[in-house]
């Protein structure tokens, strides 16, 4: 009963947030928290309460810790089928996570229309819950297509227009309509395999375990995989599909950035490891040098560009890129290693890339700028925040002790394993994240100082927030353990179906 | 088949029959006391208890032909349903819509319920004569409603397109039957059919015959390259005439020419079959590339209504056993959300301060004056856009699931293409809702319109987007029982 709680309580949270707002303008922001912190509290019991260790798990069957199925539309077998295992579990515990950050970042930022604000906000966030953990096709497309519409409005409606861009509606409506258009080709390859499938079993079907066991001509599995991919790409973003993502950063409030580059993106290396490679095991072998050399151009190509970047937010935005196509090396070297690496990174670079985020929006809301040519010194000017931003810019590059470096590392060494070349290469870009990082830090704080007057520091929310995240990239990068254990068991089950495709 | 009529045969037409005597009620209605309140409840009145005799005819009149002209079939009642209600939204937004209006506003209620019978009797005909009489009773009202307002001169020239075109259509249509009738001598579909399903090769006459056939109905469905009329009607129309124009015009011939296509498959076959495949895929491109830059909401609805109906004709075209339960799924979720749109759009104007509120600086900032009124126009367009948990999606769901049985692989491109396409402007009207800037215009759709019988049917269309799209399975149930003969 908990799975629909967890996607319900954000959803009507959001409905409440939206009709309070007439009572006072500081309820939608309490009910939008307490609604979050909820969705987390539950994610924290269905961890005690599970068993997710990989000795439990029976072999090769399904292993959900906790399902939900209600019926749908049994005309065309969709039904409202819910699951959870280790790897939802922790996606939506980061969503959880990250959501109370989100809207504890925007307590002040957001001063018009709260409440519709929080309504949709508390909408993605549901919806996104709804991806990680829908088990039929139809369920997943259906939550997959409803998180981009508020979405669009969070970027549309409370974006800032930054100087040099063509402003924030072109910025959203270019998000809404990259990630809508490969939907429809999500959509269009659902379709084909499920009718694939109902011809085979004589029962049509959108279930997820009845879906994984179709067989396919290797042609029809390539051209189906393909249009699983190419949404996935967009939404990651993998280079060529990409442009989308450093526009709508730029634009988007701060809680869209951190939404956006914390959860929305971790969606797309969820689909993929969930559905593309157990249902499309030997054409996701065949495509992965390909998707590999991607990720590996990704690296550079976001990390090189990173470094040329004036605005703040476009530089954290292109690492995501970069940071995404380490994701996408270890997603397809179908290492047990790497795999598990992949897991780590997901949620290293999601609180890592959510605090930079938060930080910009700070450094906005003192100095009204996000260029990096108006700063500098900024050091001597405010307590705390550049000592935050010196943390988490170092766990992007990877340093020892933050999750950022157990995710990388563990890629790239279970990588080698598979694709020595690919790894080696993908290893150079470490330099690189050297460089844009320091380069974030060096422009922003140091240097000559603009003016002498003093801004004002982090306040005690702002404090509280960021000494969160410290805690738990610090936790990820020290301890990983936990997470390993909660993942170890669906993570095995993916790299064997995929390193091992079952004659069917 | 027999020539006799019965009085089941009778019974079994009531639906039209009472709807024709509505016109004449509702025309003495006029004659009597000219009051716009009392002549538009006759009308409402009279196409109610059509609705009421519909459903007393499915449950209790076998389902049967009527002579050679007619059948009345599932099928037949199912589309009949949809077309009534459709009228009813339409026949409840004039109301609002000609309250400030200065001239004659009752023989608006007149023209629409006869319009209405055109409707109903091609979603009964089954032979050429039927079918040429239900189209000119469907087009001829309606040369007068969309020139109704005729102080406006956009709305005059409306009226003088819509009849040019029509005129055109029947030329073709009539031209079409003619050299069907010289190679078969049949009138009737079926007729026609097995005459010429027992030729070897099909006779050239026929070719043309089925290809003229098409063209009229193209003209009407408004498929590229003979759409265009549509942007000006629907511009210059009044707006509750425009909303009768896209769905319950569209819908009547739509489902004639389905009923066409099933009972002469010839039709749909050779070159016809891939003439359609590729207007399909035209009015898919250019509906949506045309509606790119519209400012004009009605104009932008017409285009779009053109690529709409592209992506119908996948399904159209396709020889599936899911062909029906697709079409009638994706036509009442494009009629539900039309209804909406163009409810909104009415509810925002009258005739009575000049234009119609259609142009999108009309709808600026519309979300933070009257949130409810915003919200359905957002879901509307959201609908049309087919994005999940509305209607739309629904709708399209199905057409994906019908053109990937079908393998039409193009047109699925196409539909992805003309999508993205079509998320720009709807998402312009969208935007445009929420956005407020100092010192906009008022805009004045009275207070109290939920309470209204227009904002009412309004309410009812939102909830209905929302309902199909969140659990659609009673719809298709419904959809999957209504077969043709």
């Amino acid at each position: 009963m908990i799975l629909p709680l967890l996607i319900f309580i954000p959803l009507l949270g959001g409905l409440l947030c939206w009709q309070v707002e007439r009572m006072s303008r500081a309820a939608p922001r309490w009910i939008a928290l307490l609604s979050m912190l909820l969705v987390t509290a539950l994610g924290v019991q269905l961890v005690l309460q599970g068993d997710y260790s990989l000795a439990t798990a029976t072999g090769g069957g399904a292993h959900w810790q906790s399902e939900y199925r209600l019926h749908w539309i049994p005309a065309l077998g969709i039904s409202f089928h819910l699951g959870i295992d280790g790897l939802s579990l922790l996606m939506v515990l980061l969503t959880g996570g990250l959501g109370v950050a989100a809207i504890l970042c925007s307590w002040r930022e957001i001063q018009k229309n709260v409440g519709f604000f929080y309504l949709n906000l508390l909408w993605n966030l549901g919806g996104v819950i709804g991806v990680f953990l829908a088990l039929d096709m139809f369920l997943f497309f259906f939550f997959w297509e409803v998180m981009l519409v508020p979405m669009y409005f969070l970027i549309a409606l409370w974006g800032h227009n930054a100087p040099d861009g063509k402003g924030r509606i072109h910025a959203a409506n270019k998000f809404f309509i990259f990630t809508q258009a490969s939907g429809l080709l999500l959509l269009i390859a659902i379709v084909a395999l499920v009718l694939i499938a109902a011809h085979q079993n004589g029962v049509i079907s959108f279930d997820y375990d009845v879906l994984r066991h179709t067989r396919m001509s290797p042609n029809v599995e390539y051209l189906v995989m393909l249009g699983f991919f190419i949404a996935f790409a967009v939404k990651m973003p993998v280079l060529p599909f990409h442009s989308w993502l450093p526009d709508a950063h730029a634009q988007a409030p701060t809680a869209g950035s951190v939404d956006l580059a914390g959860i929305l993106l971790k969606t797309a290396a969820y689909g993929l490891l969930r559905f593309a490679l157990p249902i499309f095991p030997h054409a996701s072998q065949e495509f992965a040098p390909v998707a590999m050399w991607l990720g590996v151009t990704g690296i550079f190509y976001g990390a090189v560009l990173a470094c040329a970047q004036t605005d703040i937010k476009r530089l954290v935005a292109y690492t995501s890129i970069s940071h995404m196509g380490f994701v996408l090396v270890g997603i397809y070297s179908g290492n047990m290693i790497a795999l598990q690496g992949v897991v780590i990174q997901m949620l290293a670079h999601g609180i890592s890339a959510g605090g930079l985020f938060i930080l910009c929006g700070e450094i906005y809301e003192r100095l009204h700028t996000r260029d990096l040519r108006q700063m500098g010194g900024l050091w001597s000017r405010m307590t705390w925040l550049p000592a935050f931003a010196l943390f988490f810019a170092a766990a992007s590059l990877g340093l020892p002790g933050t999750g950022n470096f157990v995710g990388e590392f563990l890629i790239l060494l279970g990588a080698f394993k598979v694709v020595p070349v690919v790894a080696t290469v993908a290893t150079g870009a470490l330099i690189l994240a050297a460089v844009y990082s320091l380069l974030l830090v060096q422009k922003a704080f140091f240097g000559p100082s603009r003016s002498e007057e003093a801004l004002e520091g982090l306040n005690l929310r702002e404090r509280g927030i960021m000494l969160v995240l410290v805690v738990s990239l610090l936790v990820l990068g020290v301890y990983p353990q936990p997470v390993l254990d909660l993942s170890e068991a669906i993570m095995f089950y993916t790299q064997h179906w995929y390193a091992v495709p079952v004659l069917k | 088949m027999s020539t006799q009529l019965t009085l089941q045969n009778i019974l079994a037409l009531s639906p039209i029959i009472v709807t024709s005597f509505t016109a004449v009620f509702v025309m003495l209605a006029i004659a009597i006391k000219r009051n716009h309140f009392w002549n538009a409840t006759v009308a409402v009145l009279g196409l109610n208890i059509a609705l009421l005799s519909l459903w007393w005819v499915s449950q209790n009149v076998g389902m049967q032909h009527v002579t050679e002209l007619f059948v009345v079939d599932r099928y037949a009642c199912f589309y009949m349903a949809v077309i009534l209600v459709a009228s009813l939204a339409c026949l409840t937004m004039s109301h609002a819509y000609m309250e400030k209006h200065s001239g004659n506003r009752e023989e608006m209620y007149l023209l629409l319920v006869l319009s209405t019978v055109g409707a109903l009797v091609l979603a009964c005909s089954c032979h050429m004569a039927s079918f040429f009489i239900g189209m000119e009773i469907l087009s001829v009202p309606l040369f007068g409603l969309a020139a109704y307002s005729f102080q406006r001169s956009r709305s005059l020239e409306a009226g003088i397109k819509y009849l040019v075109l029509s005129a055109t259509s029947t030329a073709f249509l009539l031209f079409g039957m003619a050299l069907l009738y010289a190679q078969t001598g049949s009138l009737s579909f079926a007729g026609v059919q097995a005459s010429l399903a027992g030729l070897p090769v099909m006779p050239q006459l026929a070719w043309a015959g089925c290809a003229l056939l098409f063209v009229a109905l193209a003209f009407k469905l408004s498929f590229v390259p003979f759409h265009l009329w549509t942007p000006d009607v629907y511009e210059g129309a009044p707006a509750p005439v425009t909303a009768f124009l896209a769905t319950v015009s569209k819908t009547a011939v739509l489902v004639a020419f389905l009923r066409l296509l099933h009972s002469m498959p010839v039709m749909n076959s050779g070159p016809m079959h891939d003439l359609m495949l590729v207007i399909a895929g035209l009015s898919i491109i250019v509906g949506n590339w045309l509606a790119l830059t519209q400012s004009n909401v009605k104009r932008l609805l017409g285009y779009s209504s053109i690529a709409h109906f592209g992506y119908l004709m996948i399904a159209v075209v396709a020889g599936t056993r899911m062909r029906d339960p697709a079409i009638a799924i994706y036509l009442v979720t494009y009629v539900i959300t039309s209804l909406a749109a163009f409810g909104v759009l009415v509810l925002a104007s009258s005739p009575y301060q000049g234009a119609d509120a259609d142009g999108l600086h009309n709808f600026r900032g519309l979300f933070w004056k009257r949130p409810y009124l915003a919200a359905v126009m957002t879901v509307a367009m959201l609908s049309l856009a087919g994005i999940p948990m509305t209607a739309g999606f629904i709708g399209k769901f199905h057409l994906v699931v019908v053109g990937v049985t079908s393998s039409f692989w193009w047109l699925l491109a196409a539909l992805v293409v003309g999508s993205a396409m079509g998320l720009y402007y709807y998402l312009r009207v969208m935007v445009t809702l929420f956005l407020l800037e100092p010192g906009v215009r008022r805009f004045d759709a009275p207070l109290n319109w939920g309470r209204t019988t227009g904002g009412a049917m309004l309410l009812l269309m939102a909830v209905l987007m929302l309902l199909v799209g969140i659990y659609p399975q009673p719809l298709m149930q419904v959809v999957v029982a209504a077969t043709m003969m």
